[in-house]
């Protein structure tokens, strides 16, 4: 099959007929995957901290330093959601969380290393914004803070933070959230030292469809040169109790009675993307639809031909979509997700059980099986 | 696929029990929903229709206990409702005004054990009263076969005192599955699949227009939703009474039978097939209540039509579980057909265009 350029790649996400690119998109994940299995992998998003700095304007999970709402957790409350991922069969945690100004590397290296003498579980953690702040904040290279956190007992990192890599959106939809250069940086490296990591694309925003051929054209740029993408992982924009969502109007569970935005608040990089965001969302915004994220999938599938794994995203499109997903290019259910709180807090609320996800796979006509962090079969259902 | 299958649609051949029964079969999942988007496309162009609606549920208390149901109460149990004609009028009275007023009220309800066959009649009286240029599609043949009992008239003279007081359609619920062993697992209280075939053919007789429904999903075999659909073409040709075929998407949430959702690849697959075979019925529905907004909206690239209506407030599949939320606005659904790179047209209850809905 010949590699897709952008230019073909950007008249597809515009105009294909979308069962003509899902014919396409299914034969290659046929071709890649010939079994007919359809992985999943247990696990619980842990999130260390809902502190963030970066306040972007997508999300609505991060409260401000000295919130009410603002929390750490203790390792007694961490041990405990470890115990219970271990006792349902899990293999892996996911550790994100914001960033904590007043949390530093020994924080980190002391929670893995704690994580690591009682537990055998894979920790995939800290996406690029996190490693990049680790390491600004006490004047490390992005590979010393990746080794110091290796040797801690990090095993592999998640592809959050992406959004999309191009800086105009990034500038409109979280301006203080590390650029794109950064986020490929971060991800360069930690390939260099042997970790793998996912990478993922949040769509739906203010981006336009050149925006997304490019954040698939560097992914793959950089995938060619170190092969450390275990997985690509396509998701919409949630809207509900987000600054970008309220101000957009489309939010369907706003919370304006929760005055956690104050209008004006803000340096004047986050005033002037406000300004610009309005200016677009004037123009007419609404989320992304289910035609426009099996468009988005399908193209993914199509131009990452040195990527295996695509993932659907079940917890963003719900159970029946990411079964039609898996015929529109995905070979990959993500996590049961045990706990999930990022998505939950924009209003947005899938919760399944393992037994859900097996017989969603069985339904959807593939073969069911568990895998680890780096998408080896531990268990075929 | 088989060419053949391919030709005969092209060539606008009828499909035959052992083709409907290939294509749920078979996996050629893309081939279906283009042939079926060819036959959508034949009937209807690049449109896809909406109606600004209203449902309305007079009472949750039914003398049927379906096995499939979360919806219905016992008089007298925890969560029995019944509603009054005033409460009901009260309902409809905000969804009547604005520039985008209600086209049609649904009514659908349990069989109450002790409301008199008056009461429906002044409940669309009042109704019709109050809003005369809103269509009343009510009373699915399941209530109008306990209509026609609790008032001692026959099938056809119910349906004929209904429509003198306002009915003006009726919904295609209560036809579940007809095949006799699935029903009586399922809803042994419930009239049989050939009695509901009978009240429709009365109601098409008389000039009530009619949808047809199919719930799938549940225990019934491939081989029972293909002979619904054979039952349903077969009435079709008599009548020409169905506007729309819509199939029910089974939800297992507090019912007695259990299991699960049917699969999103399931259900489109279920929608091309139906539009396919369903050569005679204009309309086929991607009920977005039933199926969430998803998977609807993708159901308009495999053979659906239409996406029903706004709703505003929907109890029954509420109850069992819904996967999508209670109302859709207007504008929701402009966007939806929209981005499937359908023709948005909002229509009546009868399908005729309305005039704004070209902006």
């Amino acid at each position: 099959m010949e590699r897709l350029d952008k230019k073909t790649a950007l008249g597809l996400l515009k105009g294909a007929d979308l069962l003509g690119l899902g014919a396409m998109a299914d034969a290659m994940r046929k071709q890649l995957h010939p079994e007919g299995v359809v992985t999943f992998v247990v696990d619980r998003n842990i999130n260390y901290t809902n502190v963030c700095v970066n306040r972007c304007s997508f999300c609505a999970f991060y409260r401000e330093p000295g919130s009410p709402e603002a929390y750490v957790l203790g390792k007694d409350e961490l041990f405990s959601k470890i115990d219970e991922t271990l006792s349902l069969g899990g293999t892996q945690i996911l550790l994100q969380g914001g960033l904590h100004p007043d949390l530093g590397l020994d924080y980190y290296t002391d929670l893995l290393r704690t994580i690591k003498e009682r537990y055998r579980i894979n920790v995939h953690g800290f996406s690029p914004p996190e490693i990049w702040n680790l390491a600004e904040r006490h004047n490390l290279t992005v590979r010393e803070t990746l080794c110091t956190l290796r040797e801690a007992g990090l095993d592999s990192i998640p592809g959050g933070g992406a959004e999309i890599l191009s800086d105009r959106v990034r500038k409109v939809i979280s301006p203080k959230k590390i650029r794109s250069v950064a986020w490929l940086r971060v991800m360069e490296e930690a390939h260099r030292i042997g970790m793998r990591t996912t990478a993922t694309m949040m769509f739906g925003s203010v981006e336009t469809p050149k925006d997304i051929v490019e954040h698939l054209a560097v992914i793959r740029e950089l995938q060619d040169r170190t092969g450390g993408f275990t997985a690509f992982i396509p998701w919409s924009f949630q809207s509900g109790n987000t600054e970008l969502g309220r101000e957009s109007g489309v939010g369907s569970h706003e919370s304006s009675e929760k005055s956690r935005f104050s209008q004006e608040a803000g340096d004047g990089k986050e005033q002037s993307a406000r300004t610009t965001r309005r200016a677009h969302l004037s123009s007419g915004f609404r989320a992304a639809t289910a035609v426009d994220y099996l468009r988005v999938l399908t193209v993914s599938r199509l131009f990452l031909d040195n990527i295996a794994n695509i993932q659907a995203s079940w917890v963003t499109q719900g159970l029946k979509l990411a079964q039609v997903a898996l015929r529109f290019g995905a070979n990959d259910f993500g996590s049961t997700m045990i706990e999930e709180n990022v998505v939950r807090a924009a209003g947005v609320s899938y919760r399944v059980s393992m037994d859900d996800i097996i017989n969603a796979i069985r339904a959807a006509g593939f073969r069911p099986a568990q895998r680890d962090t780096y998408y080896t079969i531990l268990k075929e259902f | 696929m088989p060419s053949s299958l391919h030709e005969k649609v092209l060539s606008g051949e009828r499909l035959t029990r052992e083709d409907a029964l290939a294509l749920f079969e078979g996996d050629d999942f893309f081939s279906l929903g283009r042939l079926a988007s060819f036959v959508a496309g034949m009937k209807h162009g690049a449109n896809a229709y909406f109606i600004v609606n209203r449902h309305l549920n007079p009472t949750n208390i039914c003398v049927n206990r379906c096995r499939f149901c979360a919806f219905s109460r016992s008089k007298g149990e925890e969560g029995a409702f019944e509603l009054t004609i005033d409460e009901m009028l009260t309902k409809l009275s905000e969804a009547s005004q604005g520039p985008h007023p209600v086209r049609e009220v649904h009514i659908v309800g349990g069989l109450h054990p002790d409301w008199p066959f008056d009461l429906y009649l002044h409940m669309l009286e009042a109704i019709k009263r109050a809003y005369p240029t809103v269509a009343l599609k009510a009373f699915t043949a399941v209530e109008i076969d306990y209509l026609s009992r609790i008032s001692g008239l026959a099938i056809g003279d119910t349906l004929q005192a209904l429509k003198e007081r306002g009915l003006d359609l009726m919904p295609g619920g209560g036809a579940e599955i007809f095949a006799p062993a699935v029903r009586e697992k399922l809803c042994p209280e419930k009239i049989s699949g050939q009695r509901w075939l009978d009240i429709m053919e009365t109601a098409h007789g008389l000039g009530i227009k009619t949808n047809a429904t199919m719930l799938y999903g549940h225990i019934e075999s491939v081989e029972d939703r293909v002979d619904h659909l054979m039952m349903l073409r077969e009435l079709q040709d008599r009548t020409a009474g169905f506007q729309a075929f819509i199939p029910l998407a089974y939800h297992p949430k507090n019912t007695e039978i259990g299991g699960f959702y049917s699969s999103g690849i399931d259900d489109l697959t279920t929608m091309a097939v139906s539009r396919l075979v369903l050569d005679n019925v204009d309309h086929i529905k991607a009920y977005w209540i039933m199926l969430g907004e998803k998977v609807s909206q993708v159901a308009l690239l495999f053979g659906a039509d239409d996406l029903d209506g706004t709703i505003i407030e929907e109890k029954i599949t509420r109850s069992a579980g819904a996967l999508a939320g209670e109302r859709m606005t207007r504008d929701e659904m402009i966007h939806l057909i929209g981005r499937a790179g359908k023709t948005p047209v909002e229509r009546d209850a009868f399908y005729n265009p309305v005039e704004s809905s070209k902006e």
